[in-house]
């Protein structure tokens, strides 16, 4: 059965265009079926059912009437909970944050909105986007459409498994560590991490300011080009934003990738790495290969400390960047404090979840004087190296292959006791973050169980476009991302 | 107890300065802080998650200006720096500041304390965000006004130069004009705009050695006269402490911040230095680190203006004026821009001084209005000037000259012209008056040739009879010579 949720972001949007499909419709069928299986999966924290109908509503009388409409025009989308918008509480996935009502939309929202597209809601994230699985959600974790019983992956697993279920053909997701790639892995689809600067933060509730990054999510390369191309660009709102123009992402798409070099690393296939996952990377590899392109041996020494440097620099940018979740101006506060000291510990003690305040002291601790140097300063020292490690690869090759995660999507409550564990499922992700360059996952096969596996590709800086061309390049050759997850 | 000889007092200072910008340092805001509480703030200033600030580029500009009159080197790259703590007028529990490299070090700065030359060495001058004001005169509860988060200041800290109180009061004056003068502060003390840290602590000498006690850091001074006032307290308290206990010493005793209390004339002890607040500073990822590329500091260094101090000095070497009339008209920028003028268009520089400070200045104050906002240009008041010292007018006559100027815009020659003004040089008709003079008044002249006791008023007087007779038009030179002449004669 096709209905219009299954039909990508591009003809979605030409379809309303035409008048062949109704903004409305599509709107509607979206939100019904979001409903119908939000109990299976919990993909979503909120939804604005009414605003999403009158946007469709409007959308179709602009067109009824001639107006020009958006190149997203009545396309249903969501974007992950850390993502302020107007409308419904930003929650972050956070109690602190539960009654949080952000005044101004983020850029990503406004593009997207801007651009026709209709945000139905908000999907669920794990606390501040610290984790991954979803399970560290305050309200609750997302299930993997393929497997209700296994976690979607995360921090961005809302927003993945809402694209994977068919509730929506695109949404947006953060990226810090691999919170865009991991989740979309465990849930075979599309999930694109720009270089850092590509898209404006300004909306986004920092988590580790200098590795954050929004990035599209969709089931083929195709329409993540499309989304990307809406949101990317210079923001003066985001001094980090970097002032160099997108470029048509969708036009790339269909360069040839004949003759490009396809850098392999093994250090990205060591111990610890899934067999079937590495088989199936393996054979992704050798179908782009297959395509005309090159692959070439490559070295990357420092990606080993990548885990460590890591958690080092985005837990210590992140103890400041919640410092301001203190309960005096906004969100939760503790009822009935003693004093401001009380008010500040109540507040935060009742406020954030485990791993968030792991993260907090951990960053507290490496930011403290008498530590500064060992630790966090040690971790920019190794940030340098890794990008250099990156710099030079990319003199002998266009890209660089691997997979996405050591795993395919592991069941839920498996990890949750085990955060060094935990954190190991970001060691192939977390060094494009450090990196700032792009990074991109495809689905590129099922395990024996048919859980989806994800391949990585990384590209220089700004290079999305390469990455997209090369990703839509091997969607033409292979099916994986039109596989269904059996839901109801 | 051991008494004290010998004791030098040890003094610096950090100064917090506000800029005069129109915005905040890192958001659109108006920077207004005695509006309504709470509303000149966004999102950004109320540090809303989401939010990222951008860099006030007038801000760095008019820092680095002060930088650079401050004798400092500007820093090419620099960067910002988080400085984490929590209070409540601090919404994102952390300030943006510079720590490790701030935009203007390694300077040097004079000022004059009663004419004679002082130097102190500035350490650092860097650019943060001011936090907002708690306002705790609502009983059971905290107000917190947000409007003040943001705004841009100019931290300054100085080497412990300075050697007593009232070195610290001029150089902290001196700093005011200086800002001042450059335009980039108001530096109105009654707003806050500056307030002022002193760290004292006193070095005693006694039977050959050097004792030196703890460093006192008294927090937040608004008043050039508390500063004083809490310097010479802390002299006194800590030279009394460490008479009483020698080990009230650096090493066996800590540091401490000390605060002010006005209305008792006395500073309090309020934290210990060893227990010192771990700030956790790290490099904020929000913002770009700034490049002052040679062209920018160049343009910014193209604003640089001659500093009060070397304007002062210039106006008593080169224009002969008295150091208080100096300082009087260089108090002010505009008005000691309008006096270089005077003297550029010939006004003679004595009387061209004396002129601007009993006549022009008074009218102004008199006003209440600047000098330049009294609608004489500098050429008419070089022209009065040059009138009263050529002798074309009489002192008497130019203040009346000066007060029809005000309301007309004649130059002066044509007025005195017209009010009959101009002083008569012509000696015959002097002396007749003179003559007549004399001739009505025989006690006075009797009095001027023989009684020493009245002999001085009696000339006076018979001065003020001629300046009568003739209309205020003599040349009391010329008057005063030939009654000199006339006393002579039988």
């Amino acid at each position: 059965m096709t209905t219009p949720l299954d039909i990508p972001v591009a003809e979605i949007a030409a379809g309303v265009r035409i008048g062949k499909l109704s903004a409305l419709d599509i709107v509607s069928l979206a939100l019904a079926r979001v409903e119908s299986l939000q109990p299976q999966l919990r993909a979503f924290i909120s939804v604005d059912a009414d605003r999403a109908m009158n946007l469709a509503r409007k959308i179709d009388e602009q067109r009824a009437a001639g107006r020009e409409i958006g190149a997203l025009a009545g396309v249903p989308v969501a974007v992950k909970d850390n993502m302020c918008t107007t409308f419904g509480a930003t929650t972050c996935g956070s109690k602190i944050l539960a009654p949080f009502h952000a005044q101004e939309a983020a850029h990503v929202v406004d593009q997207l909105e801007s651009a026709g597209a209709i945000v139905i809601g908000k999907t669920n994230l794990d606390e501040f986007a610290m984790g991954s699985s979803t399970e560290n959600s305050a309200f609750f974790t997302t299930a993997n459409p393929w497997d209700v019983s296994r976690v979607a992956g995360g921090s961005s697993g809302g927003s993945t498994a809402a694209v994977a279920a068919r509730l929506i053909p695109g949404a947006l997701g953060s990226d810090t560590g691999g919170s865009i790639r991991e989740p979309a892995s465990f849930c075979g689809i599309v999930g694109l991490k720009p270089t850092y600067g590509r898209v404006s933060r300004y909306g986004l509730v920092a988590y580790g300011s200098s590795l954050d990054q929004i990035g599209p999510i969709a089931r083929t390369a195709r329409d993540a080009a499309l989304l990307l191309s809406v949101i990317a660009g210079h923001d003066p709102r985001d001094s980090t934003s970097a002032n160099e123009p997108a470029p048509d992402y969708v036009a790339a798409l269909d360069r040839p990738i004949r003759g490009l070099r396809i850098g392999v690393s093994e250090e990205y296939f060591g111990a610890g790495l899934n067999h079937e996952v590495q088989a199936t990377v393996r054979a992704a590899i050798a179908a782009i290969e297959s395509q005309g392109a090159t692959v070439l041996p490559i070295h990357l020494p420092h990606m080993k400390y990548g885990i460590a440097c890591y958690y080092l620099i985005a837990t210590a940018e992140a103890s400041s960047n919640l410092a301001r979740f203190d309960g005096v101006h906004y969100g939760h506060r503790t009822p009935r404090p003693a004093d401001i000291i009380d008010l500040y510990s109540s507040t935060r003690g009742e406020g954030f979840g485990a791993e968030v305040k792991r993260r907090i002291m951990l960053g507290t601790f490496a930011l403290s004087s008498g530590y500064y140097d060992a630790y966090y300063l040690k971790a920019l020292k190794v940030r340098t190296l890794i990008k250099s490690d990156f710099e030079s690869a990319f003199r002998d090759v266009d890209v660089i292959a691997s997979p996405v995660a050591p795993t395919i999507a592991f069941p839920i409550g498996e990890k949750s006791d085990d955060p060094l564990a935990m954190y190991l499922a970001d060691i192939y992700t977390v060094s494009a973050n450090l990196a700032g360059i792009p990074a991109i996952s495809i689905p590129c096969g099922f395990d024996a169980s048919g859980l989806p596996v994800g391949m990585q590709l990384m590209g220089n800086y700004f290079a999305e476009d390469r990455l997209l061309n090369i990703a839509h390049q091997y969607q033409q050759v292979t099916d994986w991302h039109n596989h269904m997850p059996a839901l109801g | 107890m051991t008494v004290a000889t010998k004791v030098r007092p040890i003094i610096g200072l950090e100064i917090h300065v506000q800029l005069r910008t129109r915005t905040k340092l890192f958001c659109g805001c108006e920077v207004q802080t005695d509006a309504p509480p709470n509303s000149r703030v966004c999102g950004i200033c109320l540090g809303h998650p989401g939010t990222l600030p951008v860099m006030n580029r007038v801000a760095l500009e008019s820092a680095a200006l002060a930088g650079m009159a401050l004798g400092c080197e500007i820093a090419r790259f620099t960067k910002w720096d988080r400085k984490s703590y929590y209070y409540p007028d601090l919404p994102k529990n952390y300030q943006i500041s510079q720590y490790d490299i701030p935009l203007a070090a390694g300077g040097t700065f004079e000022f004059d304390v009663d004419g004679s030359p002082r130097e102190i060495r500035i350490r650092r001058a860097h650019l943060e965000e001011d936090a907002g004001k708690n306002i705790h005169d609502t009983p059971g509860c905290t107000l917190v006004d947000l409007n003040r988060t943001g705004t841009p200041l100019l931290e300054i800290v100085t080497e412990p130069d300075l050697a007593s109180a009232d070195d610290t009061y001029a150089f902290c004056v001196e700093l005011q004009r200086l800002v001042r003068h450059l335009g980039v502060s108001e530096a109105d003390m009654q707003k806050g705009h500056m307030r002022f840290e002193p760290n004292v602590n006193v070095a005693i000498e006694h039977n050959g050695r050097e004792y030196r006690t703890p460093i006192a850091e008294v927090k937040n001074i608004n008043s050039f006269k508390f500063v004083r006032q809490a310097i010479s307290y802390e002299i006194e308290r800590q030279v009394a402490v460490w008479e009483e206990n020698n080990d009230y010493v650096i090493g066996k005793a800590s540091n401490e911040n000390r605060g002010w209390d006005a209305d008792r004339g006395v500073t309090e002890f309020q934290r210990g230095k060893e227990a010192a607040h771990d700030y956790r500073y790290f490099p904020d990822p929000d913002l770009l680190p700034v490049q002052l590329s040679d062209e920018t500091l160049g343009s910014i260094r193209a604003q640089l203006v001659e500093r009060p101090v070397q304007r002062r000095r210039r106006f008593a070497s080169e224009y002969g004026l008295s150091m208080k009339d100096a300082e009087t008209i260089v108090e002010h920028r505009p008005t000691a821009d309008l006096f270089d003028e005077v003297i550029k268009l010939g006004g003679p520089a004595e009387i061209a001084g004396k002129q601007f400070v009993n006549v022009w200045l008074k009218h102004a104050n008199d006003r209440g209005v600047a000098v330049t906002e009294l609608g004489v240009e500098a050429a008419r008041i070089a022209e009065l000037a040059k009138m009263t010292a050529e002798g074309t007018v009489n002192k008497t006559a130019a203040n009346q000259l000066a007060d029809a100027m005000l309301t007309r815009s004649n130059c002066p020659s044509a007025l005195a012209k017209e009010l009959g003004l101009v002083q008569v040089q012509d000696a015959d008709a002097t002396a007749r008056w003179v003559d007549e003079a004399f001739a009505a008044n025989q006690q006075a002249v009797s009095d001027a040739r023989t009684n020493p006791k009245k002999m001085q008023a009696a000339i006076g007087f018979l001065r003020g009879q001629v300046m009568k007779l003739s209309g205020g038009k003599a040349d009391p030179k010329l008057v005063g010579k030939l009654i000199e002449e006339r006393l002579q004669q039988p």
